[in-house]
């Protein structure tokens, strides 16, 4: 005590805030698992209108086999899966979860009559008309989980509220064309192609504009496991994107390596943006000074 | 209703502390002496709902003109030790704009008849997302439980015109309950007089409903800066910015809906 010369800053070092109690792959998961269900919809509707059958049937399982396990991931998370209709016993608009848990019960049946119908040819109309309402409702599935991580008190997600939503739907884009590249004919894949661009193009940009606006707080896109995380998204992106772009089209191979590049990225941005929230709030510095600044 | 902490006269005795964990049952959460200080429970948790923080610190000069009193007291070797503790106990803010009943989405959470914040144990379905929307770091999730609790300003005492427990047992009156009002006058002039006295540094703390979250329901008077008692500067509710949050992101599903159309134009490639 006599000799050190002490900060105070916060009680001993201790966080000011509480970190999330989500396990990150329960929740990481959760989000990159929305993402690329909500765009999957979006591209199996484009390919649906545009007589692209195997890219709109690769989105449309892409879409209920993420959704699916995303809310077993959410239910993992709650302990219990009684707990889940808890979900649903209130609307709460000031709440992004309640709001979220109302969407995605419209949302997951739609994807699941689309994929069905696509899986067994049956009911084409209705079919048809899933895969539309599906495409539809996918963007705000894609980003209503920004708001939800940025509604809280961690300084890393509250202070990126603004741009959080544009990562969100850039990493959800190349999730679903990552996806599409490695499941479709590459005959057909060209749109999940420029999907990947124009994915990581929104991503890096967004991602670039959040950080000058956290200013101190970005400091945990650079550290740590985050930092680690991030890096390897944003090379896995934009490498995916281009391999994508340049040779998704003359070689299966290529198309594949890229797909899976791209979704690994967006696992990763998730990842990442998760473990930054978390690092945010166990250290008082980037709760005090941003407050005081 | 609502509680005012007066941490000039709190005594560190932890009586409060007991009495909650009494009152309300709360499980016993270990003995950790954390090597910091004589604090053995560390911060407000799921299974402690009132914590007196010891904070030691350098000894400050008494301010101009202002006497300092020999106690008397023995010592060893040094005349005069060079550390001093600012005590102080904290509990939830029971905020006028609650981040936590804003965010949870069943429900469970709600404004009591009182003004307070109180978690329903049967409603609550362990999502955690209040955990890290509470701007002070207050409410959490209770291991092997998944559910979270904290701070009820005991609802069961005040239906049966009790006063909470922790402020019923505190034996100098630094936990105080009362109407908010009458408890802010009350607070007032305590500052003045600390001021008076030499204490410059004694501030009033969560006391302004225009701060960032209405103000707080349980306020204190502190005698340093916030952050010294482990408190946030300037917190604000996060759902003040939720409407502005639902529009970019309406902005940004819309800019998805668009750009991937847009990849289907362009012929058959």
């Amino acid at each position: 005590m006599k000799n050190s010369k002490p900060q105070f800053d916060s009680y001993y070092g201790k966080p000011v805030l509480k970190a999330p109690v989500w396990s990150p792959l329960d929740i990481g998961g959760y989000l990159f698992l929305g993402g690329l269900a909500g765009a999957s919809s979006v591209l199996a509707a484009g390919a649906e209108l545009t007589a692209r059958p195997g890219l709109a049937r690769a989105g449309k399982v892409a879409a209920l086999g993420a959704i699916s396990a995303s809310a077993a991931a959410l239910v993992h998370d709650l302990g219990k899966p009684t707990r889940f209709v808890n979900m649903l016993r209130v609307v709460k608009p000031t709440s992004p979860m309640s709001i979220g848990s109302w969407l995605l019960a419209g949302y997951g049946p739609a994807a699941g009559v689309a994929a069905a119908t696509a899986v067994t040819g049956l009911f084409p109309g209705i079919g048809r008309a899933a895969t539309i309402g599906a495409g539809l409702l996918g963007p705000a599935v894609a980003s209503y989980t920004a708001v939800l991580i940025s509604d809280t008190a961690t300084p890393a997600w509250h202070g990126g509220y603004r741009e959080m939503p544009f990562v969100f739907v850039g990493s959800a884009a190349t999730a679903a064309a990552g996806l599409g590249m490695l499941a479709a004919d590459p005959a057909e894949a060209g749109p999940a192609r420029r999907a990947g661009l124009f994915g990581a193009a929104l991503e890096t940009v967004a991602m670039h504009q959040m950080r000058s606006r956290l200013g101190l707080v970005a400091e945990t896109h650079h550290q740590g496991k985050a930092g680690k995380l991030l890096k390897a998204a944003e090379a896995l992106t934009i490498g995916g994107a281009a391999v994508g772009a340049l040779l998704g089209r003359r070689s299966r191979l290529a198309a594949a390596v890229g797909g899976a590049a791209l979704l690994a990225g967006s696992a990763c941005t998730r990842l990442g943006i998760f473990h930054a929230g978390v690092q945010s709030a166990e250290d008082p510095k980037y709760t005090v000074e941003p407050q005081r600044a | 209703m609502g509680f005012f902490t007066d941490t000039s006269v709190c005594i560190g005795c932890k009586a409060c502390e007991v009495a909650c964990k009494e009152w309300n049952a709360v499980p016993e959460d270990g003995l950790n002496f954390s090597g910091n200080s004589f604090d053995n429970t560390g911060g407000l948790s799921a299974d402690t709902w009132r914590h007196v923080a010891f904070i030691e610190k350098p000894v400050e000069k008494p301010a101009e003109g202002v006497q300092a009193v020999d106690l008397g007291m023995p010592t060893v070797g040094q005349s005069t030790p060079d550390f001093q503790w600012l005590m102080s106990s904290d509990v939830c803010k029971h905020c006028t704009h609650a981040a936590c009943l804003d965010v949870c989405p069943t429900g469970a959470l709600f404004r009591t008849e009182y003004g307070t914040v109180v978690v329903q144990e049967d409603v609550c379905n362990g999502c955690g997302y209040c955990v890290p929307a509470c701007p002070f770091g207050v409410i959490d999730q209770r291991e092997n439980d998944g559910r979270v609790f904290k701070c009820t300003m005991c609802y069961d005492r005040l239906g049966a015109g009790q006063e909470p427990a922790c402020a019923k047992t505190c034996p100098t009156d630094s936990i105080q309950f009362g109407e908010l009002e009458e408890l802010r006058e009350r607070a007032a002039q305590r500052v003045e007089q600390l001021h008076a006295d030499g204490f410059e540094k004694a501030r009033l703390y969560g006391e302004n409903p225009d701060d960032g979250v209405g103000g707080a329901g349980a306020f204190f008077l502190l005698l340093d800066e916030p952050e010294v008692y482990g408190l946030p500067p300037d917190p604000v509710v996060t759902t003040r910015d939720l409407p502005s949050m639902w529009r970019h992101a309406g902005v940004a599903a819309a800019t998805l809906l668009i750009g991937l159309a847009a990849t289907f134009l362009g012929g058959r490639r």
